[in-house]
């Protein structure tokens, strides 16, 4: 295997990475303010991409496309947390999986019952095709590139906005001590919505970015739920930090395995059954890390004990 | 308002009429339909006894129903293509006598709940639910990758496996080993939480500190739950492929660990009779409603969703006098 071929493998990991963090740090951010372990999450990255084809289906242009996947996600949050999230808070973590399960239900269904079973395309803009060539003379897919650059400035974005704005503080009170903050005043529920609804917008920017390289459609949205999930075991729940470690791990794990797992197989074993055992190791893969994190750390390498 | 005592007579007295009710008709296709039912039942009964009684929110229990089916997919196949299943150090034949499948799908899937058990149970609550989630998704990948046994496609048995003295092609004889199964497990679990073994279990679930107080190795009592637990879904799994003939990675998929939960809250957490009421209602819901809207899912969802916010208990908790408490 050549140096440029597994340094492209490492960017597009990097980037696989980026995306599982943009589904994980809305999950996990839920999870540390609120204590909720949302389902749905999966489904409001569906939306997004939908929303997102639909858009650009209509307008033509990929940034309106991007700004629908992130309104749309955001409200599509909002409501879901105003009319079944905010009676879950106070519930065990059965009946949070249940009803959160239950809106998968509902979203998939009602997703099919209006765009059809067949999946959408959503098309990567013009001024985004094509490739580049990185220092060092690696060609490289430009948008797979600003994936990955978009991907970044979200975590900045979201580090300053938690570390150094009012509503990050209260953000970061609301995980510490939620009657507290309530008895100083801030009003706590809209606090959940706004939460909520950023977690929700997140990862309809996330669905709607993956949707240009891959297709949209019914169910794309549970397989990277899962992914995000191992994310967090592995990060640590409610740590930002520990989404983003977590994120870029699983990534470079799952993308390097399905790529160099076979030919290290192939080194001592004949070229078929190494491909077949290679790739079907490498499907393990990221649970196998998962097991081994939780072997050493079962509260994730960020989380706390 | 009845007691449940009666209400689960009732119910056992309708999984006897309705097929036997069937077969004087004719319907060949409702027999199949309570099948599914009781072996959905039995899948929600093994899942129970960690959830209900145990309070281990395993959403991965698709890898022990996936593991029973492919158990029988893999031994009826071999048995079929009269290859070995292995020749060194000695040979190993494929079988389709029923007895000796259920036997492989139950060891096979208590060792798999062990070992996924004894990593998932180091952690608790919602990392707990993530892992066996995480856990049970990794079979499901690997089954579609390992080309061997029909990978993504699956595997089709093209007979019905063999029990002795009994033709299972026929409908109602295979809905007899079902349902017989499903009491002899029933009959089983409920002895089991009357035991010492049970009584602690739904002490530690109730309250951990307590347990490890008066010297309970709480952690070992819920690996054995988790055990028996996963045992019993990997038999059923092993039922549900005999059923369709046919095995394939949907039986692993985590909609199949949704499925299962959903029979589990519709009937009644840590009810005895709940996943039995839970699946034949899913079943009902899924002939009728299916049969109204191609989207019939989205009825669903909000049934469930009803039931969760507002009827907790299910429908075993509104029918019945006596409220058996489970701990939140």
């Amino acid at each position: 295997m050549t140096t440029i071929l597994l340094i492209e493998q490492v960017l597009n990991g990097l980037q696989f990475g980026v995306m599982l963090f943009l589904m994980a740090a809305g999950l996990t951010l839920i999870f540390g303010v609120m204590g909720l372990i949302n389902l749905a999450h999966g489904s409001l990255y569906m939306i997004g991409a939908f929303a997102a084809a639909a858009v650009a289906a209509w307008t033509g242009n990929f940034l309106l496309a991007l700004m629908a996947s992130l309104i749309v996600a955001a409200i599509a949050g909002a409501i879901i947390e105003l009319t079944v999230i905010r009676r879950l808070y106070d519930r065990d973590h059965l009946d949070q999986v249940l009803a959160t399960f239950a809106l998968i239900l509902i979203f998939s269904e009602a997703t099919r019952w209006v765009f059809g079973s067949f999946p959408l395309f959503l098309n990567i803009p013009d001024a985004l095709k094509g490739t580049i060539i990185l220092p060092g003379g690696i060609e490289y897919s430009l948008y797979r590139l600003t994936i990955i650059l978009i991907g970044l400035a979200v975590a900045v974005g979201l580090f300053l906005l938690i570390s150094k704005t009012r509503v990050g503080m209260r953000i970061r009170a609301g995980e510490n001590d939620r009657e507290m903050i309530g008895a100083l005043g801030v009003d706590i529920s809209v606090l959940y919505t706004m939460v909520f609804a950023l977690g929700a917008a997140l990862a309809g920017l996330s669905g709607a970015l993956v949707g240009a390289i891959q297709s949209v459609e019914v169910g794309m949205g549970e397989p990277v739920l899962i992914l995000a999930f191992v994310v967090i075991v592995i990060g640590g729940i409610g740590s930002i930090k520990g989404a983003l470690a977590g994120a870029i791990l699983v990534g470079l794990t799952d993308t390097l395995g399905r790529t160099m797992l076979p030919v290290i197989f192939g080194t001592f074993m004949e070229a078929s059954s190494a491909t077949t055992v290679g790739s079907a190791l490498a499907s393990m893969l990221i649970y196998i890390l998962m097991a081994g994190v939780l072997l050493f750390k079962p509260t994730g390498l960020f989380g706390k004990a | 308002m009845i007691r449940e005592r009666y209400l689960n007579m009732m119910v056992l007295a309708l999984l006897v009429l309705v097929p036997a009710y069937a077969v004087l008709m004719d319907e060949p296709f409702t027999i199949t339909l309570a099948t599914r039912a009781v072996i959905f039942a039995l899948a929600g009964v093994g899942l129970n006894l960690a959830l209900g009684q145990g309070g281990l929110v395993s959403f991965g229990h698709a890898a022990y129903f996936g593991m029973g089916g492919y158990a029988m997919g893999i031994l009826a196949s071999h048995a079929q293509n009269y290859e070995p299943l292995m020749e060194v150090p000695f040979v190993i034949e494929g079988t389709n006598s029923m007895p000796v499948i259920w036997l492989v799908a139950i060891v096979a899937s208590a060792l798999l709940a062990l070992l996924i058990g004894a990593l998932s149970l180091r952690t608790t609550g919602v990392y707990f639910i993530m892992v066996t989630l995480a856990f049970g998704q990794m079979f499901y990948y690997f089954t579609i990758s390992w080309p061997a046994y029909g990978g993504e496609d699956g595997l089709s048995i093209y007979v019905r496996n063999q029990f002795p003295g009994l033709n299972t092609l026929d409908p109602i004889q295979f809905y007899g080993i079902c349902f017989v199964l499903l009491l002899a497990v029933l009959y089983g679990v409920n002895r089991l939480n009357k035991s010492p073994f049970g009584l602690a279990l739904n002490g530690a679930h109730q309250n951990e500190e307590r347990a490890l107080t008066v010297g309970i190795n709480v952690y070992r009592l819920r690996l054995v739950a988790f055990v028996i637990s996963g045992a019993i879904t990997g038999l059923a799994g092993a039922l549900f492929a005999d059923l369709n003939r046919f095995v394939s990675p949907t039986m692993f998929s985590w909609g199949v660990s949704g499925e299962i939960m959903i029979f589990i809250i519709l009937g009644g957490v840590a009810r005895l009779f709940g996943p039995v009421v839970g699946a034949a209602v899913y079943i009902m819901l899924e002939h009728f409603l299916g049969g109204l809207s191609e989207y019939w899912f989205i009825y669903l969802g909000v049934i469930l969703l009803f039931v969760v916010l507002f009827a907790k208990g299910g429908i075993i908790g509104g029918l019945s006098k006596k409220e058996t408490r489970h701990a939140g």
